[in-house]
């Protein structure tokens, strides 16, 4: 699984930058950078909690194609 | 082997329907089978991206038990591009028919003429030449003003302005061709490649030739029809050649490729051909830049105006692209702390690939192209005379 951000949906709250600073980092306009890679197994709680914890919902986890 | 521009003398004006099909006998009958002659023929598109037709329609025409939507894009909002214009007001029965064949291929319910709201002869041209139409064929068209905004071009903008009424990209997945206009998958088709469609229908291969505009430092600017073997230079040299020496040519538009004019001269205007290179037609705009106008003013200018385009819906590409723009007018104006062109690097990778349309991509790409190709001048931006960019 890895996370994905809807770009319209994200306002930069920086939420899922102080839940989860394993993946997630914010720009310099506050607007998170998400690591690209399958998210290891035991920071995948800690994903679902960022993902649940985003207030405009523009954060999810999905699974890879193929 | 026919062209595109044949025909009557452009400065006419439009061909009507009676000179067309004497020219190029009437619209062949065709249907879905129509698809497999198009991927045979290797049709790109002409709107930038250069995608195979033949893709597009297939998965459309998959998806669309009869209720799919063409849209025939006309907005042509690349600031130096005329080439569709230029065809919309003198060959606009090309473009229907181009228009209907697709219609017929992936059994459209509809077909939108989405073009641009201040290219208002090509408005006017289109519309007569609709009138002409048989009534079956006037029933299945609606149109739709593209707002003059750099944005509206793409593919998920056309689709939202004609749902909404709002020319912004969505999110994609899902692209237009799997779920567009009222969730139907939607053909959105530029309309060159629409025209070459109609050509194809009746001689079974495109034409071999591009339109391009030729823009900036040249004496005659404006829209060319080419063979692909036709070199840089010699598409300049119709063009009237330079107005004066040439420092560099920027390939494809605004989101296209800086290249040294010596470099530049001897490349075929040939979209496969410069692919083998790494660089694309795009829009089909050569732009010359004369010796004596600064790059670096040029590019700040160009990044400022692209900033301005953003449709501020993703925080990247609205903050990013600013950023980097205020940080290239530092640049140009050598207001610069020399930790700017770090700032540039670092903010080009950041903002790559973070927005929901390529907006952002297609500018970070302009301006690396633009770091790559004139690095003493970013590093040094020394004797300069200053252009309004």
């Amino acid at each position: 699984m890895r996370l994905v951000v809807d770009r319209i949906k994200c306002d930069g709250h920086g939420q899922c930058a102080e839940l989860l600073p394993e993946l997630i980092r914010l720009d310099d306009w506050g607007y998170p950078i998400v690591a690209q890679a399958e998210i290891p197994d035991h920071l995948v709680p800690l994903a679902r909690r960022a993902v649940s914890g985003c207030p405009l919902l523009a954060l999810a986890l999905q699974r890879r194609a193929g | 082997v026919t062209q595109l521009l044949a025909g009557r003398d452009l400065a006419l004006g439009a061909e009507a329907l009676a000179e067309h099909v004497r020219r190029l006998g009437p619209l062949p009958v065709a249907g879905p089978s129509f698809i497999e002659v198009l991927e045979r023929s290797g049709l790109k598109g002409r709107g930038g991206a250069a995608y195979p037709a033949g893709i597009k329609w297939r998965s459309v025409a998959a998806q669309s038990n009869g209720a799919a939507v063409v849209i025939v894009n006309g907005a042509e909002g690349e600031p130096r591009s005329f080439k569709d214009r230029l065809l919309m007001t003198t060959r606009p029965h090309l473009i229907l028919d181009g228009a209907f064949l697709a219609a017929k291929a992936v059994r459209a319910k509809q077909v939108v003429l989405y073009i641009g709201e201040d290219h208002r002869a090509a408005q006017d041209s289109m519309a007569r030449a609709l009138a002409e139409r048989t009534n079956e064929e006037r029933k299945l068209v609606r149109t739709a003003a593209a707002p003059a905004r750099y944005v509206a071009g793409a593919s998920s903008a056309a689709v939202h302005l004609v749902d909404a009424g709002i020319a912004t990209p969505t999110t994609t997945p899902p692209s237009a061709h799997q779920r567009g206009v009222d969730g139907a998958p939607t053909l959105v088709q530029n309309v060159e490649t629409l025209a070459q469609v109609a050509l194809i229908a009746r001689t079974g291969s495109p034409t071999g030739t591009h339109l391009v505009t030729v823009a900036g430092g040249v004496l005659r600017p404006g829209v060319l029809e080419i063979q692909s073997q036709t070199t840089i230079a010699e598409a300049v040299e119709l063009a009237g050649g330079p107005s004066e020496s040439p420092e560099a040519v920027l390939l494809g538009g605004y989101f296209g490729t800086w290249i040294r004019a010596a470099n530049a001269w001897g490349l075929p205007v040939d979209d496969d051909a410069l692919r083998a290179r790494g660089l694309s037609l795009g829009c089909g705009v050569i732009g010359v830049l004369p010796g004596s106008r600064c790059v670096v003013c040029e590019v700040a200018g160009i990044m400022r105006y692209l900033a301005s385009e953003s449709s501020a819906q993703c925080g990247p590409c609205f903050f990013g692209l600013r950023a980097l723009a205020d940080a290239c007018t530092r640049i140009a104006e050598r207001d610069t702390d020399h930790l700017d062109l770090q700032r540039l690097q670092r903010w080009s990778a950041e903002v790559s690939g973070r927005g929901a349309c390529h907006h952002p991509d297609g500018a970070v790409m302009f301006l690396q192209s633009a770091l790559t190709t004139f690095p003493d001048e970013f590093a040094g931006h020394r004797a300069h005379m200053r252009r309004s960019a």
